[in-house]
């Protein structure tokens, strides 16, 4: 019985997390935006969440490419189907690695980044110290940094399978002999843009907001304590893969799964 | 220097009956304190009894349950946003930490209120921010990093933002907790600076009796969620009060007990005796 | 100055990732024109229209010259009305040309190559194609297979 009522307890209290949550959010964002003070602001934090993550995706998205181009050919050469080796990269790339890969490696690096400098913020009552000033801190500090996120996300996403179809080339074509013609020609035969590149980026948007909500959620909900904010990073980079991996399952199901 | 016209209450900020939850716990359990204008009022009392809250309700950012918080007339929890930021504009807050804006230098930090409430020129913000720097001995320091300052420094930093807008009201969290001699000397020395010259009201929300006690005017002491004195420091050096003589001569044990509420420890003995003593 | 520095790499970013955006559409999905080109259209009616789709190129001797735009179901003659864009380039497809629902590859998607008959009169927009060739079904083109089979046997016998 004592079981069941912690269960329940425990049920609610999410249920009163997420609520508060989404109020969160709202408040941040109903915001008309006052671009002569915020846009720097959002400049600033699209440096330090998208620039700054380049470095990991780039070199994420080469080593991902290469390795899809490596097993890819192996796979498909038991079948004598090895040009089509551009296709499958693309099309995994493009359709899934790129969005959710990015997403998860976004999480734990820019993510957990916000997260803390947000708790930080909090722990040393800057953020008090500017509502007593009269700024809103979801204004100013949150709302910048979930915006820059929510931009940032989809162009990274880009930005991984662009790098990682070259580099299933390089392997592909470079080195293990397949015709160039034959990597893009077949490529472009089965890659649709809207279908297949359009709905990647829909997917890249969703996790850059779900990854981003959470983040910033995170950071400012968190205890005011050093132990308080490294559990807070903990969880938005757990929270923030675990969403992102669901989600995958469910949008995929619905764009690619109607047979 | 100010005439005592009927439109300006004699008490800057006056706290009616406030009582608020935390829980289950009731943190404020019907407090009045009514804050003079022009002069220091002291909060004090032991640690945990709520005393920085008690800021945050004046400048709204916490809510009562009930009673009402009023700041030159106005009752605070009722305000719109628009008054409410206006109001915040005529007070300043000095945290515990400083609070400085750790990614902006000490100017921009200075500057910070000024670009907010007001739309002067750079040039007018730069003479403004220079010149409050000046006041708390920090010309010169402008454009170092909060990380880069003293703890000393950091305080006299965040008091000069606190001072940007020049406040009719600056409260101070826990000014002295935790510095050197020589930086409280130099607190208390701003603190009285700022009354005398610019005729500020403060309030003071701290437990070091001897600095607290050389510059209030009025002192009021918390305990239990509720105010359990108040008077001015001679009267209160003079009180009768069990507790307040604990409080202010630092005495461990009184009517605050030194010892977690349990059993005395030989009573909890005997008791243990007497169960193992049970069992054979 | 630090400030200029993060705004010119906020914009390289951003032009890398509208640089990636084209590279995945031209090189990668072969995204042109197509849809902007002038078609004009005509129908073909099929027994089994089999996993033809919409967007499924239609050829002539290997070149695309269209696109399938709608398929559906005709109510009157219970057959798949399918409607071809042919771009208006190609005028010359006589009325007694083939259509056929042909695969590409083993495993490939479905697309509709078409014949060309001996007719001098072509088609025109809202014209229909006569003769149509369905798509093969796997099932049924064994089950044909096994019945050829079990008949051979008698024929031997007799």
């Amino acid at each position: 019985m004592e079981a069941i009522r912690r269960l329940g307890e425990a049920a609610l209290e999410s249920l009163r997390t997420l609520g508060s949550a989404g109020t969160f959010l709202f408040q941040a964002l109903i915001a008309l935006p006052n671009p002569r003070k915020n846009f720097p602001l959002l400049i600033q934090q699209l440096y330090s969440v998208g620039v700054l993550s380049l470095a990991i995706i780039v070199v994420a998205g080469l080593f991902i490419g290469m390795v899809l181009g490596l097993q890819g050919y192996s796979i498909l050469v038991t079948y004598g189907s090895e040009q089509a080796l551009g296709t499958m990269v693309a099309l995994t790339l493009v359709r899934e690695l790129g969005p959710v890969v990015t997403a998860l490696l976004f999480a734990g690096r820019a993510g957990s980044a916000l997260t803390a400098e947000i708790g930080l913020m909090k722990a040393t009552e800057q953020l008090s110290s500017m509502e007593m000033i009269g700024v809103d801190p979801l204004r100013r500090i949150v709302a910048p940094r979930f915006w820059a996120g929510f931009i940032s996300m989809p162009l990274l996403a880009l930005i991984f399978s662009a790098v990682g179809i070259l580099g299933g080339h390089l392997v592909g074509v470079d080195w293990l002999g397949i015709y160039d013609g034959s990597y893009w020609m077949n490529m472009q035969g089965s890659v649709e843009f809207w279908d297949d590149v359009g709905n990647g980026v829909i997917k890249s948007v969703v996790f850059g907001a779900v990854v981003s909500w959470i983040a910033v959620f995170q950071g400012y909900d968190c205890e005011p304590t050093s132990e308080g904010i490294s559990r807070a990073t903990t969880r938005t980079v757990v929270y923030g893969s675990l969403a992102v991996l669901g989600l995958d399952f469910v949008l995929t199901a619905v764009m690619f799964g109607g047979f | 220097m100010t005439d005592s016209s009927s439109a300006q209450p004699a008490n800057l900020v006056e706290i009616h009956n406030l009582v608020f939850h935390r829980g289950k716990r009731a943190i404020f359990d019907g407090v009045s304190v009514n804050v003079a204008r022009g002069k220091v009022t002291a909060i004090m009392g032991p640690s945990g009894c709520g005393k920085t809250t008690l800021l945050r309700f004046i400048g709204g950012q916490l809510r009562p349950d009930s009673g009402r918080v009023l700041v030159e007339g106005r009752n605070v929890p009722d305000m719109k946003r628009d008054e409410l930021f206006a109001t915040r504009a005529r007070m300043g807050l000095l945290f515990q930490s400083g609070a400085l804006f750790t990614d902006l230098s000490v100017y921009e930090n200075v500057a910070f209120p000024l670009r907010e409430h007001t739309r002067l020129s750079e040039d007018l913000i730069r003479e403004l921010v220079l010149m409050k720097l000046e006041a708390v001995g920090l010309r010169g320091a402008e454009n170092l990093m909060p990380a880069e300052l003293s703890g000393g420094m950091n305080r006299r930093a965040a008091l000069a933002r606190a001072i940007a807008l020049d406040p009719a009201l600056i409260m101070y969290d826990e000014p002295f907790a935790g510095q050197d001699p020589i930086v409280m000397g130099v607190l208390v020395t701003l603190i009285r600076t700022l009354r005398e010259a610019l005729g500020l009201t403060s309030v003071i929300v701290s437990h070091d009796i001897d600095e607290t006690l050389s510059i209030a005017d009025y002192i009021y002491v918390l305990a239990d969620g509720k105010v359990i004195g108040e008077g001015t420091p001679d009267a209160l050096r003079a009180s009768e009060s069990p507790f307040i003589q604990q409080f202010l001569n630092g005495h461990p044990d009184g009517p605050v007990r030194f010892r977690y509420p349990v059993p005395s420890f030989a009573e909890e003995l005997a008791a243990a005796k007497l169960k193992a003593g049970g069992r054979n | 100055m630090r400030t200029r520095f993060v705004e010119m790499a906020v914009g390289l970013f951003l032009v890398a990732g509208l640089a990636a955006l084209f590279f995945l559409a031209i090189k990668v999905s072969g995204l042109s024109d197509e849809s902007s080109k002038p078609s004009y259209q005509v129908y073909a009616s099929f027994q089994n229209a089999g996993g033809l789709t919409v967007r499924a190129k239609v050829t002539m001797a290997g070149v695309v010259i269209g696109r399938v735009t709608d398929i559906s179901l005709d109510p009157k003659t219970l057959k798949a009305k399918v409607r071809l864009d042919v771009y208006n380039e190609v005028r010359e497809i006589s009325t007694d040309s083939v259509a056929s629902i042909l695969t590409a590859g083993l495993l490939g998607e479905k697309y509709i190559g078409i014949v060309p008959g001996a007719d001098d009169t072509y088609l025109k927009n809202g014209d229909e194609i006569e003769q149509t060739q369905s798509a093969l079904v796997l099932e049924d083109l064994i089950g044909k297979f096994l019945f050829n089979k079990a008949n051979e046997p008698d024929k031997e016998a007799k």
